[in-house]
């Protein structure tokens, strides 16, 4: 019974991990703001900068991967490969929210010293919605380090809990 | 049955060598990566804007400081080559010494944890480095390697060490990991062996 109980728990984790980057990926792809100012018309889109992209990608293979370990089933030696790649996945994980987080700031807060002016104040539609794709993106993060944990326990064994 | 206690490399093990040798290169790049970017710092005496004919010149500096992401770099890199000589240390002084219970595991998440923050540091650090080397028609952010060349190329440099710390540490997990997986199988399947690795 505690067995089954500590399936589910995986389950239901690496589900909410899903659905946290796949909702970082599409709230990210739909930011799209047109803003005239005065006779010039700015169109900012996620594509503009490279980190955003980064982001995209990288929670986009996130979202395809938990869909496919969902499916493993619980026997497989598999499991094992699972574990190096939930490191690998979580490392891509936090290099993409840290990446877009660190670009999102300088668009927020722009850079004095650079002369780099904030674009927030003319898109904000597209800022609230980058925020909550980053904001996703970091839940996404924390379930995977909640999961790697879980795959370890679960392969590993380090506790030497299991007496076979 | 009793459990014996698993005593997973002396100082002459494979794994041993291998681990050590591993976290004194990712120590040193990590190190290296850290003191380049804080010692980051250039001085130019530029022309803004001309009246007339008398140049107006002022001295802008660039300084790490000044961004954030940078900032976090100089911070994660220190954290990280802080572990990895914690580590080194417990390793040379205490060869021998039995990985009972938490220790090989706590070695292991620790050295996990510490391979994502140094990717998030270098990663964060180099979007922020390729705006400012090619600046972003869209938002009007111009460039600023074309003026301050000397930050740029130091700070590049200071990253490549980053990267090569981010490569390494992730092979100090992955050998960590590795001995644990090695320590639990051999502990379930024999039971009269003490030496393991």
């Amino acid at each position: 019974m505690v067995k089954l109980t500590q399936r589910l728990g995986g389950l239901v984790l690496r589900f909410a991990a899903f659905c946290a980057a796949l909702g970082a990926v599409i709230a990210m792809i739909t930011s799209r703001e047109r803003s005239s100012f005065f006779v010039i018309s700015l169109v900012a889109k996620y594509s503009d900068l490279a980190a955003f992209k980064y982001f995209v990608i990288a929670n986009a293979i996130v979202t395809v991967y938990s869909f496919l370990v969902l499916f493993l089933p619980k026997e497989s030696l598999l499991w094992k490969f699972v574990v190096v790649l939930d490191l690998m996945v979580t490392m891509l994980l936090t290099s993409s929210l840290s990446a877009a987080v660190a670009v999102a700031q300088v668009g927020k807060r722009g850079n004095a010293n650079a002369g780099w002016l904030p674009i927030c104040g003319q898109v904000p539609r597209f800022c609230d919605q980058i925020t909550g794709a980053l904001i996703a993106g970091l839940v996404a993060l924390v379930l995977y380090v909640f999961l790697l944990i879980f795959s370890i326990h679960h392969v590993v064994d380090p506790f030497l809990l299991r007496k076979s | 049955m009793a459990r014996e206690k698993i005593v997973v490399a002396g100082g002459t093990t494979k794994s041993w060598k291998l681990l050590l040798g591993l976290r004194i290169f990712a120590f040193m790049a990590t190190l290296a990566a850290a003191i380049v970017m804080s010692l980051n710092k250039e001085t130019k005496t530029l022309v803004v804007a001309t009246i007339g004919t008398v140049p107006i010149k002022a001295t802008l500096t660039a300084k790490f400081q000044h961004t954030p992401a940078f900032v976090f770099f100089v911070i994660a890199n220190v954290m990280v080559s802080f572990h990895n000589l914690l580590m080194i240390a417990l390793q040379i002084f205490s060869p021998k010494l039995e990985y009972k219970g938490l220790r090989l595991l706590s070695i292991a998440i620790l050295d996990m944890l510490n391979a994502t923050l140094v990717s998030a540091a270098a990663n964060a650090a180099v979007f922020v480095a390729e705006l400012g080397k090619n600046g972003n028609k869209h938002a009007k952010w111009n460039k600023v390697c074309d003026r301050f060349a000397t930050y740029c190329d130091h700070g590049a440099g200071a990253i490549i060490a980053a990267f090569a710390g981010v490569i390494l540490m992730l092979l100090v997990s992955a050998v960590s990991i590795s001995r644990l997986l090695i320590n639990s199988k051999n502990f379930s399947t024999t039971a009269t062996t003490t030496s393991v690795v």
